[in-house]
């Protein structure tokens, strides 16, 4: 498989899980919102901290209104990371490998685009937002499913999955980031009336909810929360279930052992702390230290598989 | 509504399936009759059904838009076939190779020892003023000898009958994919004809293209690694780029895909790592294929590949520098060329035309422009051309004076009465003008495609075939005599 096709299907990949993620952060905000007295209510602002676009959102928005957060991340083609830019962009990597997809699925993403767009304006006001953002979400789901059962599961599906977990990674970290500095600044034994709710947030931000409860039996707090979120193997969008996905496609590539090594340490990473002990300052260090693992995962698949960077060909052309 | 041939117009032209009014042609007498018994009712219905066919199947082809974006528009096509009898398409075929043939022994020579400029046959001039003359490639011996392994020439039928070549186009010609594709929906939309009519098939193309440049790899191996090199996806025959590698096996790859080693071998970067390649299937430009050799700017050729060709490392097809002969002025002199390399008369003639860098036939060109079609030498897709009968006295000045600038660069010939074959207009069958391109493959063996791309100007009177300009296209059969009519 040519290394541009490898790198076009990750990147594929990568936007449509980027897509469906920023869709569920900001549906399970605007309900959060509803259940919080204004007094503590943290807003719209940490969806934003969530990309880390801030200073170019600031450059465009003059606060972090609703109106101005749920445009900035839905319909903002200014915005590398909206919905509408991640969808434009996966269709765009789609196209250029229409031969390695089953047609139906670039038909679905293509209408998915369409859709997208056209309807943004319904999907930034109040009233259309949550039945624009289902939408998207089983879309992308349906497609998922539609790959999974449709499409050759060679090399190019191995790298489907690569774009999709190191993404759906990439998100849960951010999202433990955010939601826990915000949500409590350290652990205290007696529960304050809304904390539950806002962790309650945090596990449906990534669906995580009846998982939880079915899985942990323990109420809803910090400790088992982020336990849950960061080493559960068996929930699928925690950082462990993420990583052991990594690991299990990477076995499978050829030249992998460059890949392979940085993915243990990252695991490694996961698995070296008890999530509840940790005060936040510890907590985000550790959060920090899972996303750099993340960062060097994804430069050590680009540096292996995908094509050298534009301008870099003839360093690279000895190591063939 | 009913259809009647007996107010079919095929007075004017030579019409393909008509003979004269309310007769068909021997070739597919009884078809006329098949037509009529369906009704216009249904035929509508069929081609509707073609149409949702093409869109279904994807089948594309994509044009610049205003806006500067590009968009992907469905193929036209008419369902009513275009047929030739098979006896002709022989004569034809056979005029085909020969012509080829020739054009690479022409090429080959400008290449090496230009005997054919020293003996007086073709003018120094020419080749000295030709835009698609390669220094790069002067003295290199390409495999077998071969320059141009496909090529596209464009024929062209006149009001007596008479088949015309009309153009040579040895660059990187397309439309293949257009046939094969036409014939495919025929048979899903008009299955009965079939019944009646066994038309040769053309689905052997790809294994033969295969064939063709499997047979040019530098390294005698069973399976040789040959890729299909596109532009990339904004190009306006990219589906065809894409069809031909996936009926192929072959990888489709972008410029960037390639690299040259030290070892003036090409690898294509591939998740095992690097794959040599053999032979280069390239739909890229001469001028665009290797920064290092040509533009320096184009991005998207492989930096050191002319380096790799040259060293005979990898075979690319067509040929660098192929196109020299893809120049109408180097056209007009195909039948000279012929003789002089072949000691044979050709086959198929040529379009009577005037060299407008001969004295007389410039004074001709400038006194008959109305009566002419006036072309410059190196544009394709019916760009820069004067129609003289369809053109204003405004228009006829401001060309005589381009011509009067570089008349090496321009030619004309006498305007066509193209033939007709009956279209679907609305709901009824009107006449509407054709041409055929047919494509040649070349390397150890000749092969010609069993008929080729008709492609009709959907404009009443018009005759600009042109997909880019409006044009649409048919199916193509070339039919045994034997099979004839029910």
């Amino acid at each position: 498989m040519l290394s541009r096709v490898a790198e076009n299907i990750y990147w594929l990949s990568r936007y449509v899980e980027r897509a469906e993620n920023t869709a569920r952060i900001v549906t399970v905000n605007a309900n959060l919102l509803m259940d919080l007295p204004k007094g503590i209510a943290p807003g719209w602002r940490p969806l934003v901290d969530i990309t880390g676009a801030n200073p170019l959102f600031e450059e465009h928005y003059k606060d972090y209104g609703e109106r101005q957060v749920v445009r900035f991340l839905i319909g903002d083609e200014r915005h590398s990371g909206s919905i509408l830019s991640a969808l434009a962009a996966a269709r765009e990597n789609c196209r250029t490998i229409r031969d390695f997809v089953p047609r139906e699925a670039w038909e679905l993403l293509n209408e998915l685009y369409l859709f997208a767009r056209g309807e943004v304006s319904k999907g930034t006001t109040k009233s259309g937002r949550h039945a624009y953002l289902k939408h998207l979400v089983q879309s992308i789901q349906t497609m998922s499913g539609m790959l999974s059962g449709t499409m050759l599961h060679d090399q190019g599906y191995d790298f489907l999955h690569l774009g999709r977990f190191l993404e759906r990674a990439d998100m849960t970290t951010r999202i433990i980031d955010v939601r826990s500095a915000n949500l409590l600044p350290e652990e205290t034994t007696e529960l304050r009336p809304f904390e539950t709710i806002q962790w309650v947030s945090v596990l449906k931000s990534l669906t995580g909810y009846q998982a939880y409860r079915r899985s942990e039996q323990v109420r809803v707090q910090r400790g088992p929360v982020l336990r849950f979120l960061v080493q559960r193997p068996e929930f699928p969008r925690s950082v462990c279930f993420c990583v052991d996905s990594l690991q299990s496609n990477l076995t499978k590539l050829p030249r992998n052992e460059g890949a392979l090594r940085v993915a243990g340490r990252l695991k490694r990473t996961l698995e070296g702390v008890e999530p509840r002990r940790l005060n936040q300052q510890q907590l985000k260090l550790f959060v920090d230290d899972l996303q750099v693992g993340i960062g060097e995962l994804h430069d050590e698949i680009a540096r292996t598989w995908f094509p050298p960077p534009f301008g870099m060909e003839s360093q690279s052309q000895s190591q063939g | 509504m009913s259809i009647d041939w007996n107010t079919y117009p095929c007075d004017d032209f030579y019409d393909e399936l008509v003979a004269e009014p309310g007769r068909g042609r021997s070739a597919v007498a009884g078809m006329l009759a098949d037509l009529e018994a369906l009704g216009p009712d249904e035929l509508v219905a069929r081609q509707e059904a073609a149409n949702v066919s093409i869109k279904e199947m994807g089948i594309t082809f994509t044009v610049y838009s205003e806006e500067g974006g590009t968009i992907d528009r469905t193929w036209p096509f008419d369902i009513i076939p275009r047929i030739i009898p098979q006896s002709e398409w022989d004569r034809v075929e056979a005029g085909l190779k020969q012509r080829v043939q020739a054009l690479n022994l022409f090429i080959d020579d400008l290449y090496h020892d230009q005997k054919i400029i020293k003996d007086g046959v073709f003018p120094h001039e020419v080749l000295a003023k030709s835009v698609n003359f390669r220094p790069q490639c002067v003295g290199v011996s390409p495999p077998l000898g071969i320059w141009a392994h496909i090529c596209g020439s464009d024929l062209v039928r006149d009001g007596d009958g008479t088949i015309y070549v009309l153009e040579d186009n040895l660059r990187v010609p397309s439309g293949v994919s257009y046939m094969l594709e036409n014939r495919l929906v025929t048979k899903r939309v008009f299955p009965e004809l079939f019944e009646h009519y066994a038309p040769l098939p053309v689905d052997d193309y790809p294994s033969q293209l295969f064939d063709t440049l499997a047979a040019l790899s530098p390294r005698p191996a069973d399976y040789p690694e040959v890729v299909v090199l596109t532009p990339g996806i904004y190009n306006s025959a990219y589906f065809e780029h894409a069809y031909l590698a996936q009926q192929m096996g072959c990888e489709l790859v972008e410029g960037r895909d390639l690299f040259v080693d030290d070892d003036d071998c090409v690898y294509m970067r591939t998740v095992d790592g690097a794959a040599r390649i053999d032979v280069i299937y390239r739909r890229i430009d001469d001028l665009f294929l290797d920064p290092e050799a040509f533009h320096p700017d184009s991005a998207l050729g492989v930096p050191g590949l002319m380096r790799a060709w040259q060293a005979g490392k990898v075979a690319l097809a067509n040929a660098p520098g192929a196109g020299v002969a893809d120049d109408k002025v180097v056209y007009a002199f195909v039948p000279e060329i012929i003789r002089y390399y072949l000691d044979a008369e050709p086959i198929i003639p040529n379009v009577p035309t005037y060299r407008c860098m001969e004295v007389d036939a410039l004074a001709y060109t400038l006194e008959n422009m109305e009566k002419l079609v006036v072309k410059p030498a190196n544009e394709s897709g019916g760009y820069g051309m004067l129609v003289g009968p369809a053109s204003t006295k405004a228009e006829r000045e401001t060309f005589a004076e381009l011509v009067k600038k570089d008349p090496r660069n321009y030619i004309a010939q006498p305007a066509l009465k193209l033939s007709t074959v009956p279209t679907i207009i609305g709901n009824k069958l009107e006449p509407r003008h054709v041409d055929l391109r047919p494509f040649i493959l070349s390397s150890d063996r000749q092969q010609v495609t069993m008929g080729g791309l008709t492609r009709v100007a959907m404009r009443k009177g018009s005759l600009v075939v042109n997909s880019s300009q409006g044009g649409g296209s048919k199916d193509t059969w070339i039919l045994p005599e034997q099979s004839e009519g029910n």
